[in-house]
């Protein structure tokens, strides 16, 4: 065994400018969970399919009248999509509390916030986005028209990422219980979730009532903002609590 | 770099700190003389922007719950020393060791960084410190080339690919570096941590129970990179009982419920 291979120096990155420091940990936890996310393709697909399965459940369980299902259709798509998030988010943080990462993820050079913000990103393009792009298939099950279908994407979009934003710093404050703590997790962010599912929803009903859905896509909208400005410091916090 | 003093400020409450291989003195504070000051040219070897690393502990306590587990322990480590914490099982190693990382609040105390009181997830410490806990930070997932890279590049380094392949070389997993962190065994995986400090070069270590895991060969390198570490004017915090034959003028021992 060679002891005496020698290991040439490393430049370290300048640690001064923060704005580069909190763009290069965002890249650096985007790839790197995309990469995981790819891995484990498996786990995945299996969230995408019960997002599917609850979906195409409930036409199976009432009378296939047009009417009911198109009235229907929107909210349950949005509760199955809540269900989705809510599935994954354990994976969020869990994983990386587990085997000692998540330390060296809070004493890295980078902003935490940045690097958890990273995360939530690379969590909702693997739930989130596939979950917006796979409605329109599912909406042909509930009769639902051209223009609803657009509404309703269009609110996936806007309101899926409030669901990893928020789930996020419900992960980091559940991390550490006994049993990972999903049904506590449940618990504490379902009801947080509760105003985006009524503006989702609502969005698609006040198209179909011919209102538009102007005002709900902002509110979405709005939320989105908020929740970006919030939620990484809220997380980064409960996440230093968690190691503490 | 400031001159540092050679004798050390004993203070009462401060608990047994002692050289080791000095078995008959009794337990006292003890300055040991005749530790190597660094070479002149270790700065640049060590790191381009920081300086040389003081690190200090003034009357550090530890809790765990309502339990306190040690209380008014300090120390002062100079450019090139070390210091081995040494103890029981549940004195409070660990704990000591989160603290120096960074990664919790003593109870009571401070620590100090190049003379500048330091809290707990501060910029200075979270670039200066290379903190390898229990936990191996690997993931099953991705390969041992894939891992240390990650690591490193987490840490804020921008490491060519050559160095980590000899990085990886140096701890002889140059070979097994497209293996999933999977299939490696816990040595293996301990190896990978050892070329991230390597590979990393940060001023400061704190290692818990670094030579878990090793064989003699992986103890072997394990030295051998604390003592480069320490020529190039680095400071560690080793949590261990294996001596990993430093020499008595640079290493303190500390020992925790004594």
């Amino acid at each position: 065994m060679t002891m005496t291979a020698t290991v040439p120096a490393v430049v370290e990155a300048a640690s001064g400018a923060d704005q580069d420091g909190a763009l290069a940990g965002l890249r650096w936890a985007v790839t790197r969970d995309l990469r995981l996310a790819m891995r484990s393709r498996a786990e995945l697909g299996v969230q995408l399919l019960f997002y599917v399965i609850v979906v195409a459940l409930f036409p199976l369980s009432m009378t296939p009248e047009r009417n009911l299902l198109a009235t229907m259709g929107p909210g349950v798509l949005w509760v199955a999509a809540l269900l989705a998030s809510l599935l994954s988010l354990p994976r969020l943080f869990a994983s990386d509390h587990a085997d000692g990462t998540l330390e060296q993820i809070a004493l890295s050079p980078y902003p935490l916030e940045a690097l958890i913000a990273g995360k939530v990103l690379a969590h909702w393009l693997t739930t989130g986005l596939p979950v917006a792009l796979l409605a329109p298939l599912l909406a042909l099950q509930y009769y639902l028209d051209g223009e609803s279908v657009a509404i309703l994407v269009a609110g996936l979009l806007l309101g899926t990422p409030i669901l990893s934003l928020l789930g996020a710093v419900g992960a980091a404050l559940t991390l550490g219980l006994r049993g990972g703590g999903g049904s506590l997790l449940a618990l504490l962010i379902l009801p947080l979730y509760v105003p985006v599912l009524i503006f989702g929803a609502g969005a698609v009903d006040s198209v179909r009532a011919g209102l538009g859905a102007t005002a709900n896509l902002s509110l979405l909208g709005a939320g989105l903002a908020l929740a970006l400005v919030g939620t990484p410091f809220a997380a980064a916090a409960a996440v230093r609590i968690a190691l503490d | 770099m400031e001159a540092r003093s050679r004798e050390y400020s004993g203070r009462a409450s401060l608990p047994p700190l002692t050289c080791h291989k000095s078995g008959n003195e009794p337990p006292l504070i003890i300055r040991c003389a005749g530790s190597t000051p660094p070479q002149k040219g270790a700065q640049s070897r060590l790191h381009p922007d920081l300086p040389l690393p003081m690190l200090e502990a003034h009357d550090l306590a530890g809790r765990r719950g309502h339990a306190e587990l040690f209380a008014g322990v300090g120390f002062r480590l100079a450019p090139g020393e070390a210091i081995v914490v040494t103890g029981p099982n549940g004195t409070g190693k660990t704990t000591l060791l989160r603290m120096l990382a960074g990664l919790s609040a003593p109870a009571a105390g401070e620590i100090r960084l190049n003379g500048k009181s330091i809290a707990p997830f501060a910029p200075e410490l979270r670039s200066s410190v290379a903190y390898a806990g229990h936990l191996p930070a690997l993931k099953d997932e991705l390969t041992a080339e894939e891992n240390l890279t990650s690591l490193v590049h987490l840490a804020g380094a921008n490491a060519t690919e050559p160095a980590l392949r000899a990085a990886l070389d140096a701890v002889a997993l140059g070979r097994k570096r497209t293996l999933p962190a999977r299939v490696l065994s816990a040595g293996q995986r301990r190896r990978i941590g050892l070329a991230r400090l390597a590979v990393l070069r940060r001023p400061v270590w704190v290692l818990d129970e670094p030579v878990t895991a090793l064989d003699s060969a992986g103890v072997d390198l394990l030295a051998r990179l604390v003592h480069e570490h320490l020529d190039r004017g680095g400071v560690a915090v080793l949590a261990t009982h294996q001596l990993l034959g430093l020499e008595p003028g640079r290493v303190q021992s500390l020992v925790l419920g004594g």
